[in-house]
């Protein structure tokens, strides 16, 4: 005999939105959250394993991308084709930092999307906690900031810089770097799923908007380029963080937590978003 | 006291898109409909058509319910509908407990890891916890017969080893609601009697809705059927009514068509045509057949056999002259043979006929067709199985003692 729970959990489906009862939505998303932890982590070793097996230089590509960028800049640089204004510290150092907090924020950005698209076949045939394929993705990222930092530290001392304790808050930086780009990832993740040209149009985006960040270029002193940089929102982010790996404290403190704080309402407003529009994803993906 | 209900489906409809361009761009409207919370309109936009239109039904623990219908009937969508895949355009659907869906065996599985990798992943997609699966692991490897291999990726097994596991892993949850889309048609002969099995034992404690074409599957385990028409779901409390509104619809498109039919003829033959005289014929009855031949030159010797195949293009009853230990000539010119079968011990239904004629002892053909015709049966008696022959049961005794 099978064991009957004194009261069976009730599913009901109705063509309503779920917008229209916020209070059981917002239930509904803690308990799927608390459900989805178990199988996030099951989907995320999954991937990391995939990953690295069939790899023979395994986390290295973790830096191969951020160090030949570096290196193509510090040879535009020395031979003078493209002349970047002091930076206070070492430019290989600055280029360096700036373009792996630059890569997180980018993978941050496209993480959603690569998660559910790969997630499709499952998505579309089982039913499972929808938020396991995004948290599952938070937790590779995690690993992958995790492998960069861990690349970092010993790269800006040969670099000729010398952290301090600021070091402790790199951290927090790369997470309101990977909660700034998941946030942006997870609105455009429903549009991303319907229409291909998001998937593709992310990547382009972001190296245009790389030369409107301080990542391989310093901030300009004045004029038009510099209100441009400042009302880029990813420039707080990369300045903070490279300040604190390189030992000085953050020049855009306030702006940088106002940005943690958009952030985090812009995940939420994601998360919402993605739970209740993935019905109507998957009704086009699989027809 | 009634079994709890624990499937309410009621007024259920699901619209679709036929063109992918416009589907998308309903997707979007769609998605902002969703978040503005729109509700949805029970109106068909252009290039739209009922996918699954007004379904009422009702399953509790221990029902099974067949749902049959012909592809793209809709069957899957409704599926899809109830596991909460999909939302319903319009309608209510209430689901009690546990829900294990076995529409697709191993989604999820990555074929890089290994047997008992996936078994991990693909148990907590499913639902399981960790100590779950852990506590069932030996008997899903066990089920699936992949001990062996259990280690290996899975990149290496072979399609039927990687259903076994997908289905060892599926079962291996207590649902108290189980949706099985045609999965038990894989497999080898002996996995699938497992399977079988398996679900049959499932199916005592939770309300079962299995999707087949295979009618005596659907017949073996349903209590009821639900037959699919473009969107339309009709309930049959009978399954063998079920079964057979189904046949019916088959029957219209299954007429037989020239390009299915094979028909050749060999020297001395000139001409030959096989003629069914009765094309219905009831249970226990006569059939009468007729072979007219044009022969060049005498045929002595002769071996005649006329086979009648079912819809599932099984061979269900062979009529052969060298049983009869007569032998069979077959003079110049022409001539008609006549031969009769009976009884025709078979279910209802259309069968259609191959014949073939060659000389005695050797393999050489004279004559040969292959779904040359058709014929009816008339049976009061329903399939209870695969079996395609019905034997005569009225004659038996019993006695004290």
């Amino acid at each position: 005999m099978k064991e009957q729970s004194i009261k069976p959990s009730i599913t009901i489906y109705t063509p309503d939105s779920a917008m229209r009862r916020p209070g059981l939505l917002v239930r509904e998303m803690l308990s799927d959250l608390a459900a989805s932890r178990e199988l996030a982590w099951s989907l995320a070793i999954r991937d990391i394993r995939a990953q690295y097996r069939q790899s023979l230089l395994g986390f290295v590509w973790a830096f191969i991308s951020p160090l030949s960028n570096t290196v193509a800049w510090i040879l535009l640089n020395a031979s003078g084709v493209v002349r970047v204004a002091d930076t206070g510290i070492p430019y290989p150092a600055y280029v360096f930092t700036g373009t792996m907090l630059w890569q997180l924020l980018v993978e941050s950005i496209q993480n959603p999307l690569q998660q559910t698209m790969l997630a499709k076949p499952m998505l579309s045939k089982l039913n499972f906690p929808r938020e396991a394929v995004i948290l599952s993705g938070v937790i590779k990222m995690t690993s992958s900031a995790g492998i960069k930092l861990l690349i970092l530290i010993p790269a800006i001392f040969l670099l000729g810089v010398v952290p301090d304790w600021h070091l402790a808050l790199v951290p927090l930086a790369m997470l309101v770097i990977m909660m700034a780009g998941m946030s942006v990832g997870l609105l455009l993740a429903p549009v991303g799923m319907l229409y291909t040209d998001i998937g593709r149009g992310i990547p382009l985006l972001a190296q245009f908007a790389m030369y409107l960040t301080p990542v391989v270029f310093a901030m300009p002193q004045s004029g038009r380029l510099l209100q441009l940089f400042q009302y880029n929102l990813a420039t707080p982010l990369i300045l903070t963080g490279r300040a604190w790996l390189t030992g000085s404290s953050s020049p855009m403190f306030i702006y940088f937590l106002a940005v943690a704080g958009i952030s985090l309402v812009l995940l939420l407003m994601g998360w919402v978003l993605y739970r209740i529009t993935m019905p109507v994803l998957i009704e086009r993906m699989s027809s | 006291m009634e079994k709890d209900l624990l499937i309410k489906v009621e007024g259920v409809s699901k619209k679709f898109c036929k063109d992918l361009r416009t589907s998308l761009r309903y997707g979007l409207r769609d998605l902002t409909g969703e978040v503005l919370g729109k509700p949805a309109s029970m109106e068909l936009r252009p290039k739209e058509f009922w996918a699954v239109k007004d379904v009422n039904f009702e399953l509790r623990r221990g029902e099974c319910l067949g749902l049959i219908g012909k592809n793209g009937a809709g069957k899957t969508t409704l599926l899809k509908l109830l596991n909460g895949l999909i939302k319903p355009d319009h309608g209510r659907i209430e689901m009690r407990g546990r829900i294990g869906a076995l529409i697709a065996l191993g989604a999820g599985f990555n074929p890089i890891l290994t047997g008992r990798e996936n078994i991990y992943v693909n148990g907590s997609v499913l639902g399981l916890s960790k100590v779950e699966i852990t506590s069932r692991l030996e008997e899903i490897i066990e089920f699936s017969e992949l001990s062996e291999f259990i280690d290996m990726p899975v990149q290496s097994y072979s399609s039927g080893m990687t259903v076994r596991l997908g289905f060892a892993i599926a079962t291996a949850m207590d649902p108290d609601v189980l949706i099985l889309d045609e999965v038990l048609a894989v497999g080898d002969a002996s996995f699938r009697h497992k399977c079988y099995h398996r679900i049959n034992k499932i199916m005592k404690d939770c309300a079962v809705i299995l999707v087949s074409h295979n009618m005596s599957q659907i017949t073996a385990v349903s209590s009821a059927v639900g037959m699919m028409r473009a969107g339309r779901f009709e309930h049959f409390s009978n399954v063998v009514d079920g079964v057979s509104a189904y046949d019916s619809d088959n029957a219209d498109k299954e007429a037989l068509s020239d390009a299915e039919r094979v028909f050749t003829t060999y020297a001395p033959v000139r001409t030959a045509k096989l003629i069914v005289r009765n094309e219905t014929v009831a249970y226990g009855e006569k059939l009468d057949v007729e072979l007219h031949t044009d022969l060049e030159a005498a045929l002595p010797g002769v071996r005649l056999s006329f086979t009648a195949v079912n819809a599932n293009e099984q061979s269900v009853m062979n009529w052969n002259s060298s049983r009869s230990g007569k032998p069979m000539d077959l003079p110049a010119g022409r001539s008609i043979l006549r031969f009769s079968i009976a009884p025709v011990l078979l279910h209802d239904g259309r069968y259609r006929w191959n014949l073939w004629v060659g000389r005695e002892g050797s393999i050489e053909v004279l004559i040969y067709y292959m779904r040359g015709g058709e014929f009816h049966v008339q049976s009061g008696y329903q399939p209870v199985s695969d079996i395609p022959y019905l034997p005569d049961s009225s004659g038996f005794t019993v006695e004290a003692g």
